[in-house]
């Protein structure tokens, strides 16, 4: 008989899930696919249908924004442990930035259709993943605060 | 018959070895110790004297086994560091010090190191790293996590490659900005905490940068369960005698020059949250 390996283990030693009720697990891990990208590739871009967000298993990954005239300045790189992309869970549901593997990278693709799906069926389901993800928006925002400060920049 | 005391505000004059551009703002300093040398503790800093402009309080950034050469690095931020800038090899520097606490290296014998250094603050933690990696053995892991703003605002990158090359430190750098070429992290330094591999109830966390960027670190340190009495932060400020006479670098109850530079994080940090001190 041929077993099939599941990727709920996966997505349970991802530091995003840590913790999560094993009954929440079997729910979202219906919605998930491994995927691997080669240095360079873009994992979305700009404008683009969200239609997905990635728990990073390993490698880099650059968010970047793109001005006519300039190089596309990073504004921010994501890696192992972290997670890539809120836009499949905020309405209208677009992404904002180009994402760009700069190193070969493996995450788990999660389908945003599937996942805000199972979300309405279950809000308990949702809500835990929404304290998650509200989460570490908390710490970005924080970051970002913090990078607006400029703080390495001349005191004028 | 009582032996002479040396003055401690008394300045030597120090000709100057080498200067080496590390950015476009940031410079090194070489000066001439040879004639008796000149012994520091990482973590201790000197006044150091541009002739006719003014004096300021500079970090050490040698090596501390190498005491004939006295290493400052420091950027151009103001009249004087613009005037030391533009000395040559062979002009003269007044020279006094060393001045005040050194990094609590013994506390992290043993145990996993954690520097966090932002900007021009790996400068104070540069010679942490060359006693770190002169006596490795005596340490855990040793994690070093470096924020600066750009990738050519980036200290130092010989010595990191080399100590990376040497798995002697582990060395994570980002930057806050950077254009697409880039291939290394992007984002404020406290965002390479959660992930740095040390043990948190064993490790020693030494901090050094602009107070903002020490307060988050101190706070990223915490979350990940680093004890409060062993993170240290080098403080900044305004320092004329630098023995705790004169009060221009006066910090709530401390004077920075003499009870620190460097000071237990547990003593500070309700100044360093503070809206103004």
């Amino acid at each position: 008989m041929n077993s099939v390996e599941t990727l709920e283990p996966i997505l349970s030693a991802h530091p995003f899930f840590h913790d999560l009720d094993p009954h929440y697990l079997s729910i979202i891990v219906g919605c998930a696919r491994n995927v691997r990208f080669r240095t360079g590739d873009f994992l979305f871009r700009s404008g683009e249908e969200a239609t997905q967000f990635f728990l990073i298993r390993a490698g880099r990954v650059a968010l970047e924004v793109s001005a006519p005239g300039r190089p596309p300045l990073i504004i921010q790189t994501v890696g192992e442990g972290e997670i890539l992309g809120f836009s499949w869970l905020i309405p209208p549901y677009c992404t904002v930035f180009d994402a760009r593997a700069v190193e070969a990278t493996r995450a788990i693709a999660l389908d945003g259709t599937c996942l805000r799906a199972k979300c309405e069926a279950d809000h308990s389901v949702g809500y835990e993943l929404l304290k998650r993800v509200a989460q570490i928006m908390q710490e970005r925002l924080q970051q970002t605060r913090l990078q607006l400060l400029d703080v390495y920049g001349q005191r004028t | 018959m009582l032996a002479a005391v040396p003055n401690p505000l008394a300045v030597q004059p120090r000709r100057i070895r080498r200067v080496v551009q590390e950015t476009h703002d940031a410079f090194t300093l070489e000066l001439d110790a040879h004639d008796g040398g000149h012994a520091f503790k990482p973590g201790q800093f000197n006044m150091l004297y541009v002739f006719g402009v003014g004096e300021v309080p500079i970090s050490v950034s040698g090596d501390p086994a190498q005491p004939r050469t006295i290493v400052h690095t420091t950027r151009e931020v103001g009249t004087v560091t613009r005037a030391m800038r533009a000395l040559r090899k062979g002009a003269a520097l007044g020279v006094r010090g060393p001045y005040g606490q050194p990094w609590p290296l013994e506390r992290a014998i043993g145990r996993d190191v954690v520097l966090v250094a932002g900007g021009i603050g790996l400068a104070p933690l540069r010679p942490v790293l060359y006693d770190i990696v002169a006596h490795r053995r005596d340490f855990g892991n040793v994690v070093l996590l470096y924020g600066a703003r750009s990738p050519e605002d980036i200290l130092f990158r010989r010595e990191l490659e080399r100590w990376r090359a040497l798995h002697a430190v582990d060395v994570s750098v980002t930057v806050d900005r950077a254009a697409g070429a880039w291939p290394g992290h992007v984002g404020v330094v406290p965002s390479l905490i959660a992930r740095a591999p040390f043990d948190p109830p064993n490790a020693v966390a030494l901090v050094c940068g602009p107070e903002v960027m020490m307060r988050f670190s101190a706070d990223g340190l915490r979350k990940r369960g680093v004890r409060a009495d062993a993170i240290f932060v080098a403080m900044e400020r305004n320092m004329k005698c630098a023995v705790g006479l004169c009060g221009h670098c006066q910090f709530g109850p401390f004077f920075v020059c003499k009870d620190g530079s460097v000071f237990p994080y547990e003593r500070v940090q309700r100044l360093l949250d503070g809206r103004e001190i």
